[in-house]
């Protein structure tokens, strides 16, 4: 266990120096600079080099590379271009509290959903419920997240006037975006679910179960729901990459202060030194969500083993 | 004990039918001939594939009988509802959002095809190779991988969209430059667990070559996962496309993909609605159609189902 931890911390890194290289001159081939181009280039010759110098965007591209990497290592990204002067840690750290909220309540209200109606419609075979979760599977993952939260905005928010269509001023707000994110997580959720009873239900322990006369519900709840819920875990992975790109657009959709929008409008200023950030930020977020998940599932199911040679998926 | 005489003659020989013996019991069918015949009885993922064939003949053909072309600009018909004439009405533009409409569906299907192609030969190359030659090969490969499974696609699919000219090329290649990873690992994987199967142990019995095995055997055992990945590669490009349009860093006006007219249609969603709701519709429609449709397939080329 300890050995493939650490297996996984090494990859970890050369994955994320990858990203963070790839990142750095995909940002040097950007055109401009990322300095207002007009007001910039009213400045005198002195001040402009003065700027630059600043930067540091006078090197080399290696020195400033290799500057990039030293001062990430140290867990300083720069300073923002866009927002002058600031930090781009403290600019992201800002930023991550509305993110979070409305990610984890997206998965709370998926989970419960998902789950009630996984286990619903496996337990009812075939029924209505089962027909009707099955829908909910395919639509949750079909709709496109900035499709569903812009429709919800649009009847929820403007049409109906029940919540707050946009902005970040309450919990209120956040209820919108949260349900808007929670569709696909939902969908994933609840497909898994059932798929995963139908086939415990089918196992020769819910027969012993039912033979030694325990209730109907019991047998659900002691043996089948037990056994059925852990192997959802395999699926946060996704669930957490479908909820960081639906970030994007929903926080976009809502002018919500989160780590999403804050992206989205960095990459519209050009601000190099901010997307590397993020770009950073999710990339370590993610791997870690990987790992996350990869220990837990090995630790909740013993049959899996995770040091084994790695062989076949 | 007393022992009972059986009569010599009442030993008869049990005489098979020669005949008999070697009949095969159904019509030997080919994987696809069988997947078909599973497919067909699945009446959902029929009705799918009906309406993903109607959609793709609008999506060639729509934009050609268009009464206008869908970059046709007229100022005296702005924002006109449904109607006869223009069947998904105009926009701000007075362009007729029936040919837009069909020329981003044409647009959007194709960056989905030509992506999801690239990223099955890359990955069933990279997988086929991998998982044959073994050894070094295998193992370095597998670490190029793990790394890349590591990297978020989406991040790298913007950045790449932001330094590369905006167009549908573009698109495709960022889409495919990560997108090939989950097949080349379901490829390795399968062949990987096929290459030790007994019936690939008793062709090489048998004297087949490396290449016939290859050929014979391998590939057409593992048609049906490519296929399957393939159907769920086609609607997360399509996704992937409209998201990038949405947030304006995939392609842009005058050229129509759905993201590009679900984001204008957001744009004036307060009072047209119709703008928005349309190619959403029809984004919704082919998504959901390739989702039922691969459902239907994994379930019918999926060997273990043959019964």
């Amino acid at each position: 266990m300890f050995r493939y931890i650490c297996k996984r911390m090494v990859y970890l890194l050369i994955t994320l120096l990858i990203i963070l290289t790839t990142t750095f001159f995909l940002m040097k081939k950007l055109p401009g600079t990322p300095f207002d181009s007009e007001r910039f280039s009213l400045l005198p010759a002195d001040q402009q080099a003065q700027l630059l110098e600043k930067y540091g965007l006078n090197d080399p591209v290696i020195v400033q590379y290799g500057k990039y990497i030293l001062n990430v290592a140290k867990g300083d990204f720069g300073t923002s271009f866009f927002y002058s002067g600031q930090p781009v840690s403290g600019v992201i750290m800002g930023r991550i509290g509305p993110s979070a909220l409305i990610g984890i309540q997206a998965i709370l209200i998926g989970l419960s959903i998902g789950l009630i109606l996984g286990i619903i419609a496996a337990w009812r075979h075939n029924s209505g419920i089962d027909y009707f979760t099955m829908v909910i599977a395919v639509l949750g993952v079909s709709v496109p997240n900035f499709v569903a939260a812009a429709l919800l905005q649009y009847y929820v928010g403007l049409k109906w006037g029940l919540l707050p269509v946009a902005f970040w001023e309450s919990w209120k707000n956040s209820v919108l975006p949260s349900i808007a994110l929670s569709f696909s997580v939902t969908a994933m959720i609840a497909r898994f679910m059932r798929t995963e009873m139908l086939d415990v239900l089918g196992q020769d322990y819910i027969v012993t179960a039912k033979a030694k006369g325990l209730n109907q519900f019991k047998v659900l709840m002691r043996h089948a729901v037990r056994n059925s819920i852990i192997p959802v875990v395999t699926i946060l992975g996704p669930i957490v990459v479908n909820l960081l790109t639906g970030s994007l657009a929903v926080e976009n959709i809502y002018s919500i202060p989160g780590i999403g929008s804050l992206f989205v409008d960095s990459i519209k200023t050009n601000d190099y030194s901010t997307i590397m950030g993020i770009t950073v930020f999710y990339s370590a977020f993610y791997i870690f969500v990987m790992l996350v998940v990869d220990i837990l599932y090995s630790v909740i199911d013993p049959r899996i083993r995770l040091a084994s040679n790695g062989k076949g998926d | 004990m007393t022992k009972t005489e059986i009569p010599q003659e009442l030993f008869t020989k049990v005489v098979v039918d020669k005949d008999e013996r070697e009949h095969i019991a159904r019509p030997n069918l080919t994987a696809f001939q069988d997947g078909w015949l599973r497919l067909k009885k699945n009446k959902a993922a029929v009705v799918s594939l009906f309406v993903l064939v109607i959609v793709i003949l609008l999506a060639i053909f729509g934009p050609v009988f268009a009464k206008h072309t869908y970059f046709d600009t007229d100022y005296s018909r702005i924002y006109q509802s449904p109607s006869a004439a223009y069947p998904f009405g105009t926009d701000q533009f007075g362009r007729d959002q029936w040919a837009r409409i069909w020329q981003g569906t044409r647009i959007s299907l194709l960056i989905a095809f030509a992506a999801a192609f690239i990223d099955l030969f890359i990955g069933v190359t990279f997988g086929a190779v991998s998982a044959l030659f073994g050894g070094r090969v295998d193992a370095i490969m597998q670490r190029i991988i793990e790394v890349l499974v590591g990297v978020p696609q989406l991040i790298i699919v913007i950045l790449l969209m932001m330094v590369m000219p905006a167009g549908i090329w573009t698109i495709v290649l960022a889409l495919s430059i990560t997108g090939w990873v989950n097949m080349a690992r379901l490829v390795r994987a399968q062949i990987l667990k096929l290459k030790n199967q007994e019936f690939v142990l008793a062709a090489r019995v048998l004297g087949t070559s490396n290449r016939d095995i290859i050929l014979k055997h391998l590939i057409p055992n593992t048609v049906g996962v490519i296929v399957i990945n393939a159907m769920f590669d086609i609607p997360s490009a399509i996704f992937t496309e409209a998201f990038l349009s949405f947030i304006g860093i995939g392609l842009a006006e005058p050229n129509a993909s759905l993201g590009v007219l679900i984001n204008n249609g957001y744009q004036v969603l307060q009072n047209f609605p119709y703008l928005l709701i349309f190619p959403a519709l029809v984004i919704i429609l082919i998504m959901v159609c390739f989702s039922i449709l691969g459902d239907g397939l994994r379930d019918a080329l999926d060997p273990r189902m043959r019964q």
